[in-house]
C-alpha cells in the first residue's frame, strides 16, 4: 500500500515540529526516517498512524484521505520505542487484542483467532513464550511480540517507532537483520523512525534524512551517503571533517592560504569544505594542499585513525582522518593531505 | 502508590536492614545468602545504631502507638462490652440503631458509587490528556481536603436551606435535600471526593498513554479501550481509593452533622448516634456503636494493606535487569 504526504505542518506552540513535510512512500517499501532528536521525525510517524493530527496538510494511505479517520479505524500496525505491551495480558492475549476487539461483525472465530496467534508468534519465533506475562522477558523479546501484534490486524501498513531504541547493541544488530529478511517475507509497506544512522543505511530501501521539521534528503543508503544534498545531511551521515573555507572565482582559501581543489560551481563567500576521514590523501610534505603534524595515531583493523594539527590558518585546528595501514604514521611526522573527494556548502550561520 | 505509601523515613532503611540481616542469613538458601551484598553479613553492621539507642527509639514508638491507638481502641471495646455481650447486641438491636447503620451503609453507598465514577472519569482526563485548566481542576479536586467538613456542610445549608439560594424554590416544590438522605450524601459526597481520583491520578500518569495508544492502533474504540486496557492496569489502584473513600463516608461527621438535623430514627448516622448517645449517659449503647466503626477501620487497615501490596507487585520494574539473563534460544 502506498503512503502519501503533502505539505504536512505541526506546531507545538511556536515550535515547529513539521514545516511543509512532502512524502511519498511506494508500496511495499522499507523506509528509514533519519534525522537527531527533535527533527520531527516520530511526530510525522504518529501523525500517519493518527495519534496526533497535523494543523494543515493531507495524509493519503493508498489514495484513500487518512484525516477523516481516527487511529482505530486506519488499520495501521505501530510498533512503539518501549513496546507498550498489555502488561495485565499474556503474550497470547497481546497478540490476540487486535482481533478480539473487532467488531462483532467481522470478528472471527476463537478456532481461528487461536490459529492466527499461533502463526504470528510462530514468525517472530516466540511460540514458547504464549502464556508468559511481558514482565517476563527480555526486550528484544518484547519488541518482537509488539510486532507481531501490530501484524495480526493485517495492517495496511507497518509504522515503528524507534523500535530498537531501548535494547542493547548487540540485540539491536540481530533485531535489524531479522526486521529486514521479515520484510522481505511479507512485504507490507513500512516505515521506521531512527536517529542511528547506521541501522538506517543497514535496513532501508530508502532514506528519508530529516532536520528541524524539514526533509534534508531523501535517496537510497548509498545515495544518501555519497551524495548528501546539504551540509546537514554531509555532517550527519557518516564521519566529515569540517573546514571553514572562503571562496571567491572558482578558487578555495582556508586561513587565506589557496586550496588546490576547484570549487565546483560553489557560490563566492564563506563556505564549509567537508570531506570524509577516508577521503583525505595522504602525502609526503610538500605535496597536498594542507599540512599538517601527526598528533596521535591509534590503528585498530584495516585502518589507522590520526589525530592532525593543520599548520598555518587561523590557530589551531584539529582533524581526525581515517588512513589504510599500507604507510604507518608516526607522531611528529608533518605530513600533507589532499582531498580526494570533497563538497562545498554555503556557510548558513 | 505514591501519595500514601512512598514517605520513607530516613531510618526505615536503615531499620529494614537490621531487622531482615539476621533472620535473611540463617532462613535463605545459601545461594540467596551469597548474593546478599557482602557487608550485610559481616559480623559489625555500621549502618545501624548501636544497642540501646535502638531500644529507646523502639520503645517510645510503641508507648505512643499504645497510648494514642491501641488504648482508645481497647476502651471502646472495653466499654461497649462492660454491661456483657447481652447489653452489647440489645443496644445494637434498638431501632434507632438500626436506622443508623442502614442509613449509613445507604449513604456510603450512594457517595463511594458516585465518587467511583466521578474519580475515574476525573483521573482519566486528568492524567490521559492535556487540555487547559487542568492544574486548576486538580487543585479543585483537592479542595474538599483543605476545606473544614463543618464548612462544607455548611455551603449545602446556604444552598438548599430554607433561607439559602434555592430554598423557596425546593419548598414550592416540595424538594427535601437538607434534614434528609440527598442531604446528607451530598455531603459526604463532596468530602470524600478526592479519594478515588487522588489514589488514580499518580498512578495513570505513571503507566503513561502508550498501552491505550497500541489499543487504539490495534482498532479498539475507547470504551474497550478503557475496560480492556485501561481498567485492567488500575485496578488495586482503585479498590485502594474506594476503600479509603468508604472509610471516610462511614465515617464522616462534621459536614453530616451539619446537614443532618438529628431526627432520631431518620437522619442520624452512626457516628452522630454515637454522639447522641454519649451525651445522653447511654454508655453501652453509644461505645456498641462506635465498636462498629472501629472495627470498620480495622478491616479498612487490614484490607489497604493487602491493596498496597498488591499495588507494589503490580509496579515491579518492567525493565528487569535479570531480563538480559534469561533463556532465549532465539535471540542467539
Amino acid at each position: 500500500m502506498t503512503i502519501e504526504v503533502k505539505n504536512i505542518v505541526k506546531r507545538f506552540g511556536a515550535f515547529a515540529a513539521l514545516d511543509n513535510v512532502d512524502l511519498k512512500v511506494g508500496k511495499g517499501e522499507l523506509l528509514a526516517l533519519l534525522g537527531p532528536s527533535g527533527s520531527g521525525k516520530t511526530t510525522l510517524l504518529r501523525i500517519i498512524a493518527g495519534l496526533d493530527w497535523p494543523d494543515a496538510g493531507e495524509v493519503r494511505i493508498d489514495g484513500e484521505d487518512a484525516l477523516g479517520h481516527g487511529a482505530s479505524e486506519r488499520h495501521v500496525g505501530f510498533v512503539f520505542q518501549h513496546y507498550a505491551l498489555f502488561r495485565h495480558m499474556t503474550v497470547f492475549e497481546n497478540v490476540a487484542f487486535g482481533l478480539r476487539v473487532q467488531p462483532r461483525a467481522v470478528r472471527k472465530d476463537e478456532a481461528t483467532i487461536r490459529a492466527r496467534v499461533k502463526e504470528l508468534l510462530d514468525l517472530v519465533q516466540l511460540d514458547w513464550l504464549a502464556n508468559r506475562y511481558p514482565s517476563q522477558l527480555s526486550g528484544g523479546q518484547r519488541q518482537r511480540i509488539a510486532l507481531a501484534r501490530a501484524l495480526a490486524i493485517e495492517p495496511r501498513i507497518l509504522l515503528l517507532d524507534e523500535p530498537f531504541g531501548a535494547l542493547d547493541a548487540k540485540v539491536r544488530k540481530e533485531l535489524r537483520q531479522w526486521l529486514r529478511s521479515l520484510h522481505s517475507e511479507i512485504h507490507v509497506t513500512s516505515i521506521f523512525v531512527t536517529h542511528d544512522q547506521e541501522e538506517a543505511l543497514e535496513v532501508a530501501n530508502r532514506v528519508v534524512v530529516m532536520d528541524k521539521g524539514r526533509i534534508e534528503q531523501i535517496g537510497t543508503p548509498g545515495d544518501v551517503y555519497d551524495n548528501p544534498a546539504t551540509a546537514f545531511v554531509h555532517g550527519f551521515i557518516g564521519e566529515s571533517i569540517v573546514l571553514p573555507v572562503e571562496v571567491s572565482g572558482g578558487s578555495v582559501r582556508l586561513g587565506g592560504r589557496p586550496l588546490n581543489i576547484a570549487a565546483d560551481g560553489a557560490a563566492s563567500g564563506a563556505s564549509k569544505l567537508f570531506v570524509r576521514r577516508h577521503d583525505m590523501q595522504i602525502g609526503p610534505a610538500g605535496t597536498g594542499s594542507l599540512e599538517g603534524a601527526v598528533r596521535h595515531v591509534r590503528s585498530f583493523g584495516p585502518i589507522q585513525r590520526a589525530e592532525i594539527a593543520l599548520t598555518g590558518g587561523e590557530g589551531k585546528t584539529v582533524i581526525e582522518i581515517d588512513a589504510p595501514r599500507d604507510r604507518e604514521l608516526q607522531a611528529g611526522e608533518i605530513i600533507s593531505l589532499q582531498p580526494r573527494r570533497y563538497r562545498i556548502f554555503a556557510a548558513q550561520e | 502508590m505514591s501519595t500514601q505509601t512512598s514517605f520513607v523515613t530516613p531510618e526505615a532503611p536503615l531499620k529494614a536492614y537490621a531487622s531482615t540481616a539476621g533472620a535473611a542469613i540463617s532462613s535463605l538458601s545459601r545461594r540467596e545468602a551469597r548474593e546478599r551484598p557482602r557487608a550485610l553479613a559481616s559480623p559489625k553492621d555500621f549502618r545501624t545504631e548501636p544497642g540501646p539507642v535502638r531500644f529507646v527509639i523502639v520503645a517510645l514508638a510503641v508507648s505512643f502507638l499504645t497510648i494514642f491507638v491501641v488504648l482508645p481502641l481497647v476502651v471502646v471495646f472495653a466499654s461497649a462490652l462492660s454491661k456483657g455481650f447481652g447489653a452489647y447486641f440489645a443496644a445494637l438491636a434498638e431501632p434507632e440503631a438500626l436506622s443508623a447503620i442502614r442509613l449509613t451503609l445507604l449513604v456510603a453507598a450512594i457517595s463511594v458509587g458516585l465518587n467511583l465514577l466521578f474519580g475515574v472519569i476525573a483521573a482519566w482526563a486528568i492524567a490521559k490528556f492535556d487540555f487547559p485548566g487542568k492544574t486548576f481542576l486538580v487543585t479543585l479536586i483537592d479542595l474538599p481536603f483543605s476545606v473544614s467538613p463543618v464548612i462544607s456542610g455548611l455551603v449545602f445549608v446556604l444552598l438548599f436551606g430554607a433561607q439559602g439560594y434555592w430554598g423557596t424554590w425546593l419548598q414550592a416544590h416540595n424538594v427535601h435535600i437538607l434534614f434528609a438522605v440527598p442531604g446528607i450524601a451530598l455531603a459526604t459526597i463532596f468530602v470524600t471526593f478526592p479519594f478515588v481520583a487522588r489514589s488514580l491520578i499518580p498512578l495513570m500518569q505513571e503507566q503513561g498513554t502508550q498501552e491505550e495508544e497500541a489499543a487504539i492502533s490495534l482498532g479498539a474504540s475507547g470504551l474497550q479501550t478503557f475496560f480492556r486496557v485501561t481498567l485492567p492496569n488500575i485496578k488495586w489502584g482503585l479498590l485502594y481509593g474506594v476503600l479509603l473513600c468508604n472509610a471516610r463516608a462511614m465515617g464522616e461527621f462534621g459536614a453530616v452533622s451539619v446537614v443532618s438535623g438529628h431526627i432520631r430514627g431518620e437522619t442520624n448516622t452512626m457516628p452522630l448516634l454515637v454522639e447522641i448517645l454519649y451525651n445522653e449517659y447511654q454508655f453501652v449503647a453509644s461505645f456498641a456503636i462506635a465498636s462498629l466503626l472501629a472495627m470498620l477501620a480495622l478491616i479498612t487497615l487490614v484490607v489497604k494493606t493487602v491493596l498496597e501490596q498488591r499495588l507494589d507487585e503490580g509496579q515491579t520494574p518492567r525493565d528487569d535487569p535479570r531480563d538480559d539473563l534469561r533463556d532465549d534460544p532465539s535471540d542467539h
